[in-house]
């Protein structure tokens, strides 16, 4: 499941629900979950806020194909991602992947494959607000 | 023929706007249309490109209809 969000969301709060919605119960032995956050600084600036431009259409559409190649490399059950657009304040979350899968390593490695395709290749784009003006994020920190 | 162009984050910023149209008449690819939409800009250092939504490169063919966008390394997560 991939939502795209332009307001706040509760990642556990939605996790918890999506995980009833599935019928996978006695099946996943292992789900992994990772929580991205607005941080209030950046290279070395305070950031009062941010905001999240995507390209609708094919942000979704990249983040489907993500999940696809994800499912041919490794024994998924499930996966879910949501992505927040739009006006973020520091400590908002930002993006929910989670994956499900039998066993730990398809957990783990899957999730960490979706979150780095997403950071390199889904057309999102951020530009903070700091104290004096805005700008743009150029690039991705380091892992 | 025509074709539409979208463009997004700071290359709209500075070139001013989100989207239009371009008319062509004969075999076009993304960096022409990238000239004709930058007014003859060198084209940005890691800019990325789509056409309907599926990422390609410069010397790609654009056809009619479709729809050429232009964007910034994507910053997401």
């Amino acid at each position: 499941m991939i939502k795209i969000r332009d307001n706040a969301f509760q990642p556990w709060d939605e996790l918890q629900a999506y995980q009833e919605s599935l019928s996978i119960d006695g099946k996943y032995g292992a789900t992994a979950v990772f929580v991205g956050s607005m941080r209030d600084f950046n290279e070395g600036d305070n950031v009062q806020a941010m905001t999240l431009e995507h390209y609708p259409g094919m942000t979704e559409q990249y983040l489907e194909k993500i999940t696809q190649l994800a499912h041919q490399q490794w024994k998924l059950l499930d996966t879910l991602i949501i992505h927040r657009v739009g006006d973020i304040k520091p400590n908002d979350p930002i993006v929910l992947v989670a994956v499900w899968s039998a066993h730990r390593a398809s957990a783990f490695d899957a999730s960490r494959f979706i979150m780095e395709e997403l950071k390199s290749r889904a057309p999102f784009w951020k530009k903070e607000t700091l104290t004096e003006g805005e700008r743009w994020v150029e690039k991705n920190t380091q892992g | 023929m025509s074709i539409n162009i979208r463009l997004f984050a700071s290359l709209r910023e500075q070139l001013g706007q989100a989207e239009t149209s371009m008319n062509i008449s004969k075999p076009t690819t993304v960096a022409d249309v990238w000239t004709y939409i930058s007014n003859d800009k060198p084209v940005p250092a890691n800019m990325l490109c789509a056409i309907n939504m599926e990422y390609v490169d410069l010397d790609q063919q654009v056809n009619d209809g479709d729809e050429v966008a232009f964007f910034p390394p994507v910053t997401g997560g």
